[in-house]
């Protein structure tokens, strides 16, 4: 047996953190008593804010290494993603504080960690087994955050919901990843990719079974049957969580699964699935866009408009078929979740709050929303341009640079698509923040509060999507590397 | 045909005839019994492949723990035992159908690919090595870890959906 090096530890000093961050607010869950349990949320908060921090500082890696026995890999995908994990987290605590049954309670954000855990080992995961473990500790602890309110039977009909489409996915891909090792005799990806042969059905197959389960995660069509009943009933701090960190988890699997395992840096082994996922990105944004412009409920229309987001960036990842333009449509894949997941939390944290003071999730509870706070509705208005892909705004910078990556892998008839959804997709924005400004208030409302950890979480993320949109490089440059040290 | 794969052949039949038992049962105790066939058939399975631990482990845990928990639920809850709704749904042809359309595209792809064939491995003393495994830090220690915290986020989170808050909290 050898002995753990600094660079063992390291590279799973974030799990360890969060490990003790979870056993910490389970403590304090025991011994808090009264008016004081209004600060888990912000203990969890500030622990997985800290977590961030500490993660950027100590853990860059400095050259990409197989670690323990080739079960996960420290790399720069496997940073860029736990960033965003510990950050939506960290945004999604804060955003939670005030919900009741929810906010208070110790457990709910023990299990949150614990998907947090899960997602960051999903990114940095090498290995058949350690990803099966890393999807499933993420999975069972999303069903469980979703059918946390069980009294209520939306939430409770939600996390059934959830976990019984996870189930039946996620056993489909387990199938997938026994005959791929079968296929290639060993579990651990970067060995899996050297086995792939071009052209080969076997591959199809094995990738359409894989793809069934980081198909349900990314909620792309036909897997996205789930998403709208589980958004809709769903606590929303959960909503928001699941519909941002949890997809991006997804995306990253499907980067290190399809570029590494199956080869997808080679565009002959590509060939076998490539026409397939570009088929499955079409129709999923197309579907969400058109089907988001009838919904009544926010909640609902942010579910049909995230499956479209998720499309995008699919797109996004077919321009890998073009050889010099590959290191540009993974980092345009990260960048755009990025930005994706900085605007939903900000659309998601003002729905929190109206839907409290209101009691409905409809479109029309946001009526006058500019007379009643003028900074909540300042925060819709950045979260839904950005998300309909308007300059300054961290959206549109990641929709241009899948646009781009699209344009220089010739697939101009994709960038097409991609620019009558933006369209459609901004038309039914527009209609929200219309209700939002020019609809009369409702009789009886009044001024809606907004708790400090609300209003230091919608300003941050506010600021970030800006911040996003505006200085571009320093994010960017970074993340172009990641194509080239992920092989 | 050797003398192990006609014993797999009838073991994995066996296991899947018991599974379809299960979901088909009208009573719910017969299932669970059911259940019970599945769990040591599948034991009979990974005894074959030379892991006797984890087929000693399946009937210790499966059918020693969970399978009677399973029983002592279905009973406390007597209301469900004698459900008199059909096991069937219109769908039932169609999912059928469904169903062995595409095993028979999954088998008519996966039969002609040449599998490579592992080497037999030296098992005697094997639970030793396993247990070497989920402790060393080049074999399977991450996972093992990682497994943990699935199981207590379960636990955790099993426990704050069923148990009534008392509080408003």
């Amino acid at each position: 047996m050898t002995d753990f090096q600094t660079i063992d530890l390291l590279a799973i000093l974030p799990e360890i953190a969060l490990t003790a961050l979870g056993v910490l607010v389970l403590v304090l869950d025991v011994t808090w008593r009264g008016k004081i349990r209004q600060q888990l949320g912000v203990v969890t908060a500030v622990g997985l804010f800290a977590i961030a921090a500490l993660t950027a500082v100590f853990t860059y890696p400095a050259e990409s290494q197989l670690l323990y026995g080739g079960m996960m890999r420290h790399d720069l995908l496997a940073f860029v993603m736990r960033l965003i994990f510990l950050v939506a987290a960290g945004f999604t605590a804060l955003l939670s504080v005030d919900v009741d049954n929810l906010g208070r309670r110790g457990e709910y954000y023990a299990v949150l960690i614990a998907a947090v855990i899960g997602m960051n080992l999903m990114a940095a995961s090498a290995d058949l087994i350690m990803l099966y473990l890393a999807l499933e500790t993420t999975s069972i602890s999303a069903y469980i955050l979703a059918g946390f309110l069980f009294n209520e039977e939306r939430s409770a009909e939600a996390g059934m919901k959830y976990f019984l489409f996870g189930a039946v996915t996620s056993t489909v891909m387990l199938f997938g990843f026994s005959l791929l090792f079968g296929f290639a005799g060993t579990t651990n990806l970067y060995q899996i990719g050297t086995t792939i042969q071009a052209n080969s059905l076997a591959i199809t197959v094995i990738a359409v079974l894989v793809l069934v389960g980081v198909g349900f995660k990314l909620a792309v069509f036909p897997f996205h049957f789930w998403s709208p009943d589980v958004y809709e009933g769903a606590p929303t701090p959960v909503t928001a969580f699941i519909s941002t960190a949890s997809k991006a988890a997804g995306f990253a699997v499907l980067l290190r699964v399809f570029l590494i395992a199956f080869d997808g840096t080679n565009l002959q082994s590509a060939s076998n699935w490539l026409p397939l996922l570009t088929s499955i990105a079409v129709v999923t944004t197309s579907l969400g866009n058109l089907v988001a412009l009838t919904q009544k409920n926010i909640k609902r229309l942010l579910a049909y408009s995230s499956i479209a987001h998720a499309g995008y960036a699919l797109m996004a990842f077919t321009a890998i078929q073009s050889a010099p333009v590959q290191a540009e449509a993974v980092a345009a894949v990260v960048y755009y979740l990025v930005t994706y997941v900085l605007t939903n939390l900000t659309a998601f944290g003002v729905i929190i709050l109206v839907a409290k003071n209101v009691g409905s999730d409809d479109v029309a509870a946001f009526a006058g929303l500019n007379k009643r706070s003028a900074g909540l509705s300042l925060a819709m208005l950045v979260a839904f341009l950005s998300l309909g892909g308007i300059p300054p705004l961290a959206g549109f910078v990641g929709k241009f640079f899948i646009f781009m990556a699209l344009v220089k892998a010739n697939l101009l008839w994709l960038a097409i698509v991609l620019a009558v959804n933006s369209l459609i997709a901004l038309y039914y924005y527009l209609l929200v923040l219309n209700v939002v400004y020019n609809r009369p208030v409702a009789e009886g409302a009044t001024e809606i509060q907004v708790s400090a950890p609300y209003r230091v979480a919608l300003t941050a993320l506010c600021v970030g999507v800006v911040v996003f949109g505006v200085i571009i490089a320093p994010f960017y440059d970074p993340i172009t590397r990641i194509f080239d040290l992920v092989k | 045909m050797t003398a192990s794969q006609i014993i797999f052949l009838i073991v994995a039949v066996l296991a899947i005839g018991s599974a379809i038992a299960v979901v088909t049962a009208q009573n719910l105790i017969r299932a669970a019994l059911w259940l019970i066939a599945v769990f040591f058939w599948v034991a009979g399975i990974f005894g074959m492949l030379n892991a006797d631990f984890i087929a000693v482990t399946q009937v210790m845990l499966y059918i020693g723990g969970i399978a009677v928990l399973i029983l002592f639920a279905v009973m406390l809850t007597r209301k469900v035992m004698h459900e008199p709704g059909s096991r069937y749904n219109d769908n039932l042809w169609l999912s059928a159908l469904l169903a062995v359309l595409v095993l028979a595209g999954i088998l008519a792809v996966v039969l002609p690919v040449a599998w490579p064939t592992l080497q037999t491995a030296d098992v005697s003393g094997n639970v030793r090595a396993l247990g070497l495994a989920f402790v060393d830090k080049n074999q399977y220690l991450l996972p093992f870890e990682i497994a943990s915290i699935l199981l207590i986020a379960a636990l955790v989170g099993a426990v704050a959906i069923a148990l009534p808050t008392k509080e408003q909290l």
